[in-house]
């Protein structure tokens, strides 16, 4: 169709990009990114760490293969709005069960196509994530939906993206973690008995998945949990779950987390290894445009091994704050920032980026492996670390 | 680990003459392997036997061996320049076959060659069917039902097990040459019947078939460090049933989701590492069910390959190149990433267009051979396009093709159109008018398989022309609508039939609706960092993010898709103006849509545009960028039917301008000129109507050459002899055609010498730079024949008078930069056939045999430049001759009877060089894959041949002057001059023919020379040192 109902982009640098209405018709306002993966949207939707965001794909085609029941990354949409160059009408996938459009019309995902996305990411790239308004024309003109919205319009709506709450400071633990404990099974009985307690900063579940495929019970915890209460679940394992946000909002996590130091084997994946640098008295900082897509390489400091990574962070551990804790394991190539971390003495790791994947490359599953051997071989909280990882085998 | 420093010398085999499945993607492999070796300090070995290669250049290599790509040679190769490795891996199929039969010969071992990037073992087991097989069982990863067979019996007791239809790979074949698709037993057994005695080794895979399945590659590269990437996806628009090759191609895979994808990477990387590629590129082609995804491995491609080059065009990751690096000792995160320069070579390209590939052919070359599209390749090139949408990028391939036949198919029937549905190379013609005549996605679907996302892509390209129409005259249209019109791929052209407006109309409308293309960035990474690579494609977006600079630049038009009769070599020629250009401090612009080039590599030109070469889009640029000139004459026809248009929008052609081309292609004004001049023209004469050429022809007196006046698929040139002849003649072409196209009849030479003359003009003077003569006879096109430089049989008298006319008709013509004319020498006369003023498919040839890059002189006198200052006032005469010999399809057409004739049909040429004539002819035919018999049974059929017969005799051939029947034993050699089926069995079974007078009597002057002498073999350097 060549005509179509008209939306915009307004940024709170004044940039207005000017396209098309898509998806679930309204207004809505948040922080703007981008995100390379060139397949994954459902995944990235659904993807809690995304909560609060405007995430403009960079690849144009997006809905190609439509949605389906097994790809969702969480039990909703979190993302605050979405962008493509072109959203697909006709879908084409066995395993579609439904259309991008509908998807997004029923779950509430306020959507923009037609602008210049690539212009848009060079925007980002050189001057920052912003904040950004998506607005359709039928929210505020039903009677006239093909017009344009006039330049005052246009103005106010970049006024009010300036005006809009920054994430930076922000906890966003009460918008993401659930709301009572619950337990997933494991699937396999390799291990009887060990138990996984998750710490949910905004899970995603194929990470549940994973460890439960690999032989888990996971318990699934409130961001809130305390120390005492994670260990009366009597767990052989701590999880630090990926989630959205500035990682130094929520500082009672950081206590938890500095207080069950130790005590448990811990494995933290993206804001989970975020919060485990703080609890260490470690920095964490903001990256320019942050680090989304699936083709970011890793290099593995302890074997020198290139690990093609799925990403997905605005912020980083600043590598030199947590020396005399951890030592660095993972460092991304592209910029040489912090992607993963092994602790001095207790069996503590984490990484930066997703080695669950979903989406992304499968080249990092071996952590789970790893974490796993940790949890079977650890013998008590007093105990030193394993012979394995004090030697820094962690990660082979 | 960094580079090695155990090996210094390094051998390359290229892939030899062009040839359908082995074409210019490996000149582009080859070049990049070159640079990047040489760059990191390694001595260079080069052996191609195919001089229209930009990697045969003496620059690249440290040595180039234009010598036969034969076990023989490269041992002599081997013996003299004593390399520590060979890199197998670049030059094709034939370089990895090659390699492998070193390895079994024991001569790597003999002379302590190490094969690097892919091990003996490593091929054996990619390029076998069975090993593959077991290897992919070992991992866990599903292949078609298959069995390796070596007899008819053996095959068709497994076939019971399959059913059909049945799919028959020979091995080792090139292009999946041999094989095909049966449907049927009768089919079966004659399809095996041909395709077993191709392979090699004499056997091949019969498989389930998996017709109809979705179709994907995965570009995957890996290095010592074991870190494996996958460059890019791509998904067949073709599904299985059609090569991958003739399919037309997406980048990236578009209808797969997250976890269907990262599984065909899982299995790729597992794949590599099975089959043990150590390093550098493979390409792994998937099927997928539509129906419940079960995913079947089809095949894996240990080495660089054509979908290599297209991996690499469509994202900017040079994958020739770090293989190269890879191969020697490099890790992936060592090298960095060119394009952003920060980031590491260890990273899988994310990209934020859709590229399309489709596939030419030249079945019009080839009338008797079914148009239907198989796993056997029969494409002769493609072309590539750029787009930020599929619908965008496929129309600009679309139009990329120069070949847009949509009148043709307005006035089809349906069930016309249907047929076309089977596979063949205009199904996706048909499907579009379907689309437009109201068929749906879902029966489109069902008939073709293809993915009905592709299909419904398509459908909303037609809605929008359907919807167009109903929204004013383009008059009215606002810079949005234009824009959201041009969105969709829709040329300027196309707009104008859709409202009865001239292009130019749609093209000043669109204009002054403030409506431009913007310039976007191939940069690797979504703009995730700043590129630095000047590689840019068109779109209709918001921001132009390529920004003219103020240096004087010059615009290059490269030479679109390779087909027959314009292949390499013109892609030879507009990469040596680029070169020389940038060496003249010019900012040079390449424009091409050619994705197997080396001109369309990033780093070639100052500017890379990969857009389609038509007036629209070239024209676009020019306004971009405002050049201070335009060079059209380098790269074929293609920029040169633009000439005119161009210049009438005011780009400043430079070179030979475009009323001086019109004086030479226009007939009338040719005539006049050579009148003028003196020249002697055979008799000539247009005739409007049938009886009208059959009075003229009695005038003109037979024999004649007749054609159409202009192009009509396939049905062009033909001799006739008399007037039963050209009643025939004049019959097929009236009742095939609409209309009365004229006939232009020319009076034939028989048995006329031809020559081949390049020169170059500057407007001041003219120097000949080589006049080659023709084995064959006049009548065989020019670019079919073979050739020797200096002439062996032209007097000194007639070489004399054809560099006086030569040199007369550039100056008169008004030449500036390149002129090629044809001779010939008929009863001790020179007549004049044709001059092109533009470089032609000789210019390498020439350039090589005599040291001198007449493609870059050309492109030097187009910025001003004098042959005085450039110091090119007299060309030089080798003391040894260099010959040239053609490639011929027509294997990959079945039932066609291999005979040369008017109409050229070759894709390829090799060269030969020696101090005598014939051992150069010798060299060249074996560089063109002849495989040619010292002894044995010769048969000899037609008239004329017993001075032939009696010197193969005195040799100690045994010579036979009759076929008994159809099955009787191949001869070791056949000359035959009546075109009989033989031939064509002779060609099925790899045996040596010879179909005119003139090459036999070449070829028993070769053999005779032969006797005592030793071969041995020198560099073109070293031949090159020779020249006073």
């Amino acid at each position: 169709m060549l005509i179509k109902e008209r939306a915009v982009l307004a940024l709170e640098d004044g940039t207005v990009y000017r396209g098309y209405a898509f998806g679930k018709r309204g207004e809505t306002i948040g922080e703007v990114v981008f995100n390379t993966s060139m397949t994954g949207y459902q995944e990235i939707m659904t993807d809690p760490s995304y909560n609060g965001q405007i995430i403009c794909m960079t690849y144009p085609h997006i809905g190609n293969y439509g949605i389906n029941v097994y790809d969702m990354e969480s039990n909703r949409p979190y993302v605050r709005g979405f962008i493509a160059r072109e959203f697909t009408h006709t879908h084409s996938n066995h395993r579609a069960t439904e259309g991008l459009e509908e998807f997004t019309t029923a779950h509430g995902v306020i959507s923009i196509s037609g602008i210049d996305t690539r212009a848009l990411v060079r925007r980002l790239r050189q001057g920052g994530v912003v904040k950004g308004i998506v607005a359709h024309r039928s929210f505020t003109h039903p009677d006239d939906p093909y017009g344009e919205f006039s330049s005052d319009e246009e103005a106010a709506m970049v006024a009010r993206a300036r005006a809009y709450e920054d994430i930076d400071g922000r906890d966003m633990m009460p918008e993401v973690t659930t709301q009572l404990p619950y337990v997933w099974p494991a699937q396999a009985n390799l291990e009887k008995g060990k138990r996984i307690v998750f710490m949910d900063f905004g899970i995603k579940h194929t990470i549940i998945k994973k460890l439960a495929e690999i032989g888990a019970e996971v318990i699934v915890v409130p961001a809130t949990t305390t120390p005492a209460q994670i260990m009366a679940l009597h767990p052989n394992g701590l999880f630090l779950s990926n989630g959205p946000g500035d990682p130094s909002a929520p500082t009672y996590t950081h206590e938890t987390v500095w207080k069950l130091l130790g005590l448990l084997p811990t494995f933290g994946i993206c804001l989970g290894h975020q919060i485990l640098g703080l609890a260490v008295g470690g920095k964490t900082f903001k990256l320019k445009y942050g680090h989304r897509g699936g083709n970011h390489p890793v290099k593995n400091l302890l074997n020198g091994k290139i690990e093609i990574t799925s990403q997905n962070h605005g912020y980083a551990v600043d590598t030199d704050s947590i020396q005399g804790h951890f030592r660095a394991t993972h460092i991304n190539l592209n910029d040489q920032t912090l992607e993963g971390m092994a602790h001095l003495r207790y069996p503590v790791f984490s990484v930066q980026y997703h080695p669950e994947a979903s989406p992304g490359p499968h080249d990092s599953h071996y952590l789970f492996q790893r974490f796993i051997e940790e949890v079977n071989t650890f013998s008590g909280a007093n105990a030193l670390p394993t012979a394995k990882s004090s030697s820094g085998l962690i990660g082979v | 680990m960094p580079k090695r420093t155990d090996i210094h010398t390094v051998l390359i085999i290229g892939s030899g003459p062009i040839q359908i499945g082995q074409a210019a993607e490996f000149d582009y492999s080859g070049t990049q392997a070159l640079k990047a070796l040489k760059t990191a300090g390694y001595r260079v070995v080069l052996v191609n036997s195919n001089p229209a290669t930009i990697m045969t250049d003496p620059e690249l290599a440290d040595a180039t061996y234009l010598e036969p790509l034969t076990i023989e040679f490269l041992e002599k190769v081997i013996a003299k320049e004593r390399p520590d490795a060979l890199l197998p891996t670049l030059g094709g199929q034939t370089a990895l076959n090659l390699s492998l039969a070193l390895a079994d010969a024991g001569i790597l071992e003999k002379y302590g060659v190490e094969l690097i990037g892919a091990n003996a073992e490593a091929i054996n087991k990619g390029e076998d069917r069975q090993l593959f097989q077991q290897a992919m069982q070992k991992i866990g990863v599903e292949c078609a039902k298959g069995k390796m067979i070596h007899t008819l019996e053996e095959a068709l007791a497994w076939v019971v097990e399959i059913g059909y239809p049945a799919i028959i790979r020979p091995s080792f074949t090139l292009g999946g040459t041999g094989g095909g698709i049966a449907r049927d037993e009768a089919e079966f057994i004659a399809l095996l019947t041909q395709g077993l005695p191709m392979s090699p080794t004499h056997s091949a895979l019969i498989e389930e078939s998996i017709i109809g399945w979705k179709e994907f590659e995965l570009e995957v590269m890996r290095d010592h460090n074991d870190t494996v990437v996958i460059i890019t996806g791509i998904e067949n628009f073709d599904p299985m049933g059609v090569h991958t090759g003739d399919s037309i191609t997406v980048a990236p895979a578009q209808t797969l989701s997250d976890k269907e994808y990262q599984e065909l990477r899982v299995i790729s990387q597992k794949i590599i590492r099975e089959i043990g590629v150590d390093t550098g590129g493979s390409n792994i082609q998937f099927a997928i069910s539509p129906t419940d995804g079960r995913v079947i491995v089809i095949e894996m491609n240990p080495r660089v390959s054509r979908s290599s080059a297209l991996a690499s065009k469509a994202t900017g990751f040079p994958i020739a190149k770090i293989a190269a690096l890879l191969a020697v000792g490099y890790q992936l995160d060592e090298l960095p990433n060119d394009i952003t320069r920060v980031t590491p070579a260890s990273f899988e390209p994310s990209i934020d267009y859709v590229v399309t590939k489709i596939p030419r052919f030249a079945f019009e070359k080839f009338p008797d051979a079914p148009q239907r599209l198989g796993t056997q390749m029969r494409s002769v090139g493609e072309v590539m396009a750029i787009g930020r949408t599929f619908k965008e990028s496929f129309m600009k391939a679309l139009r990329s093709l120069e070949s847009d036949q949509r009148g043709d198919f307005e006035a089809m029937s349906a069930s016309q159109l249907d047929a076309l549905l089977e596979p063949t190379p205009k199904r996706f013609l048909s499907i579009l008018e379907l689309l437009r005549r109201g068929s749906s996605v879902d029966a489109l679907h069902d008939r073709t398989k293809i993915d009905r996302w592709f299909l419904a892509q398509l459908e909303e390209v037609v809605a929008a022309e359907r919807e167009l129409k109903t929204l004013g005259t383009l008059e009215t249209w606002k810079y949005e609508l234009w824009r959201e019109v041009k969105r969709l791929g829709l040329s300027d052209a196309r707009l104008g039939e859709l409202s009865g407006k001239s292009e130019l109309e749609v093209r000043n409308l669109r204009k002054a609706a403030k409506c431009f293309p913007v310039y976007k960035t191939v940069d690797t990474c979504a703009a995730e960092f700043e590129a630095f690579t000047p590689y840019h494609y068109s779109s209709y977006e918001w921001e132009d993010e390529v920004r003219p600079t103020t240096k004087p630049k010059v615009m290059i038009l490269g030479s679109g898709p390779n087909r027959i009769g314009q292949g390499v070599e013109f892609d030879y020629a507009t990469v040596h103006a680029v070169w020389a250009l940038r060496e003249a401090g010019y900012e040079t612009i390449m424009v091409n849509s050619n994705p197997e080039t080396v001109s369309t590599d990033y780093d070639t030109a100052d500017r890379l545009y990969f857009e389609p070469l038509t007036f629209e889009d070239v024209m676009n640029i020019v306004e971009h960028e405002q050049p201070i000139g335009v060079i059209v004459q380098l790269g074929g026809q293609t920029p040169l039917k633009l000439a005119a248009a161009l210049e009438a929008a005011g780009a400043p052609i430079i070179g030979t301008s475009p009323s001086a081309i019109h004086l030479a292609e226009d007939r009338l004004e040719f005539n006049r000129l050579c009148t003028r001049l003196g020249i002697l023209q055979p008799r000539g004469a247009v005739a409007n109507t049938p009886a009208e050429a059959l009075k003229l022809a009695r005038e003109l007196g037979f024999p004649l050459m007749a054609r159409p006046s202009y192009v009509l698929g396939g049905r062009a040139m033909r001799t006739v002899h008399s007037q039963s002849d050209l009643e025939k003649y004049l019959t097929e072409v009236y009742s095939s055609v609409e209309g009365n196209p004229s006939i232009l009849l020319d009076q034939f030479l028989e048995n006329a010498l031809e020559l081949d003359v390049d020169c170059l003009c500057d407007g001041v003077i003219a120097v000949v730079a080589g006049v080659m003569e023709h084995v064959e006879a006049a009548g065989i096109h020019s670019g079919d024949s073979a050739c020797i430089l200096p002439p062996v049989h032209l007097s000194s008298t007639l070489l004399e008078e054809v560099h006086a006319t030569t040199k007369h008709l550039a100056l008169e013509i008004g030449v500036r930069g390149l002129m090629n004319v044809q001779y010939a020498i008929y009863k001790e006369q020179l007549y004049i056939l044709e001059a092109n003023p533009r470089a032609s498919r000789t210019v390498p040839f020439v350039s090589k045999a005599i040291g001198h890059p007449l493609a870059k002189y050309a492109a030097l006198i187009g910025v001003g430049q004098t042959l005085e200052q450039i110091g090119f006032t007299a060309a030089p005469v080798p003391s040894y001759y260099s010959a040239k010999e053609v490639h011929l399809p027509f294997l990959k057409f079945p039932g066609v009877i291999p005979v040369l004739g008017p109409e050229m049909k070759s894709t390829g040429e090799s060269m030969g060089i020696d101090a005598d004539p014939h051992l150069a002819y010798y060299r060249a035919q074996l560089g063109a894959n002849v495989k040619l018999p010292r002894s044995g049974n010769v048969l000899l059929v037609g008239s004329g041949l017993e001075e032939i017969a009696r010197r193969l005799e005195t040799l100690g051939f045994i010579t036979h002057s009759s076929v008994s029947d159809d099955n009787a034993v191949l001869p070791d050699l056949l000359i035959d001059l009546t075109g009989s089926r033989i031939l064509r069995r002779a060609l099925e079974a790899g045996q040596p023919f010879y179909t005119t007078l003139e090459a036999a009597q070449w070829l028993v002057s070769a053999l005779e020379k032969l006797g005592g002498a030793v071969v041995g073999v020198s560099s073109l350097q070293e031949w090159q040192s020779t020249i006073v």
